[in-house]
């Protein structure tokens, strides 16, 4: 953590929207900085499934919280929105990291789009879909109750990648378990934390 | 749920809707039976894919569009559809149904989601048009080779993720370049998109799902018809 001088302004009372998939990360990170400054509120990570709902669910929770802050960021990426988030946060005033997906945050851009040349058809994990792969991914399409889906949702796909925030054998443990149930082969790349804890350190 | 029920012992009317009620279950086996029964009591191969299997469709996607049904409700009911329609498009050929337009659709290149694609060309081929598949993952070219070999009325395209979806204007841009985007009715789909996307790009229609793709080429067949039949009469 670097020092700080006494006679230092006080840091922007700065609120970081973020999606539920990204809560845990956040915290590890305002941790390991010392962001006192900073508080998170989160949106349902099942948006994912339904993006057309994250630009006025973001515009709701910034006017519902504003008033306590002196700046509002967003840990969303384009998520799958066509624009329309970045258009709501222009008119409200708010700015959010940049990428098309967290994928991208986490891999940076260079090398998510090396990934997607060389193979689009690659399903990402996160650390954050490896733990609630069961909740997000089987139940959330649907595969619980019609199996038979399974080849309708995955069939184009010819690998999973976990992008590993923090490496931890639990959860590669889980990954693999998740891509042998997709039925694909399973790369593991560890990203780390640092294309958002650059993002939050600016903001 | 028509398990218990032995769907030969209703009338055309009652089958009719229980096949609508099957669909929207999402039950293939009865689907096939219904087609069939409907076959042998000698309503035409067009009649039933518009009255049972269309028309059970419409109220699907009429729930989809009002959030009762989610996409996995939707996926069961468009595979019974499929069955349904594999063992009526044979026979559609055989007798010559109506075709009201031709339409080319494919996913753009570095996509490779196609449920929403093959959602609409079950649609469209249930409304009446041919459409020619070329599947996913298509740079410009594949469209092009596509348009000059079947020469279709309408250009279907289609990208699930916001870093594919701009390749749609390099196609629009490159037939642009050709002089042949007039030539055909541009039709834009999938998840990220919006109307001011389609504006933006060229296109001529942002269709939000199938149903609504299939009523936006009808419009647009409908006003391409009209013209040609003014230019004519002129």
């Amino acid at each position: 953590m670097a020092m700080v001088p006494l006679d230092a302004p006080e840091p922007p009372r700065t609120l970081v929207i973020a999606c539920g998939a990204l809560a845990r990360e956040f915290l590890f990170l305002k941790e390991r900085n010392g962001w006192d400054h900073m508080s998170i509120t989160c949106l349902p990570a099942k948006l994912h499934n339904r993006p057309q709902l994250i630009p006025e669910a973001v515009r709701a929770k910034i006017r519902e919280m504003r008033a306590g802050y002196d700046r509002i960021v967003c840990l969303y990426g384009d998520c799958g929105t066509g624009g329309l988030l970045d258009k709501v946060l222009a008119e409200e005033g708010a700015e959010r990291i940049a990428g098309a997906h967290c994928y991208e945050f986490f891999l940076g851009s260079p090398d998510f789009e090396a990934l997607n040349d060389e193979d689009p058809a690659t399903f990402f994990l996160t650390d954050y879909l490896v733990r609630h792969f069961e909740s997000l991914v089987i139940k959330g399409l649907g595969l619980d109750r019609y199996p038979q889906l399974l080849e309708c949702y995955f069939g184009n796909y010819s690998r999973v990648v976990f992008l590993s925030q923090v490496p931890d054998p639990a959860l590669e443990e889980k990954a693999q378990i998740a891509a042998a149930r997709l039925g694909l082969p399973l790369t593991i790349r560890e990203t780390g934390l640092g294309g958002m804890e650059r993002f939050l350190a600016a903001a | 749920m028509s398990n218990d029920l032995d769907l030969k012992s209703l009338s055309d009317e009652e089958l009719v809707e229980q096949m609508h009620d099957d669909l929207y279950d999402g039950l293939k086996d009865e689907i096939e039976e219904g087609v069939r029964i409907l076959l042998d009591r000698g309503w035409q191969p067009y009649d039933v894919l518009t009255k049972s299997l269309v028309a059970g469709m419409q109220i699907v996607g009429a729930d989809f569009r009002d959030g009762i049904l989610f996409v996995p409700e939707v996926l069961m009911s468009a595979n019974a559809m499929k069955a349904g329609m594999g063992i009526l498009r044979p026979l559609l050929a055989e007798t010559g149904a109506p075709k009201i337009g031709k339409m080319v659709i494919g996913t753009v290149k570095g996509d490779i989601h196609d449920i929403g694609k093959n959602l609409v060309t079950m649609m469209m081929e249930g409304a009446g048009f041919e459409v020619i598949d070329i599947g996913i993952n298509n740079p410009v070219e594949n469209y092009l080779a596509a348009i000059e070999e079947h020469q279709p009325d309408i250009l279907g395209m289609s990208a699930l993720l916001t870093t594919t979806m701009p390749y749609m204007k390099v196609v629009i841009d490159t037939m642009k370049e050709k002089g042949i985007r007039n030539d055909y009715i541009v039709l834009v789909g999938g998840a990220p998109l919006n109307e001011a996307f389609a504006d933006s790009i060229g296109a001529d229609a942002y269709c939000r799902d199938a149903a609504i793709a299939v009523e936006t080429a009808k419009a647009f067949m409908s006003r391409r018809q009209g013209s040609a039949l003014a230019r004519q009469v002129a």
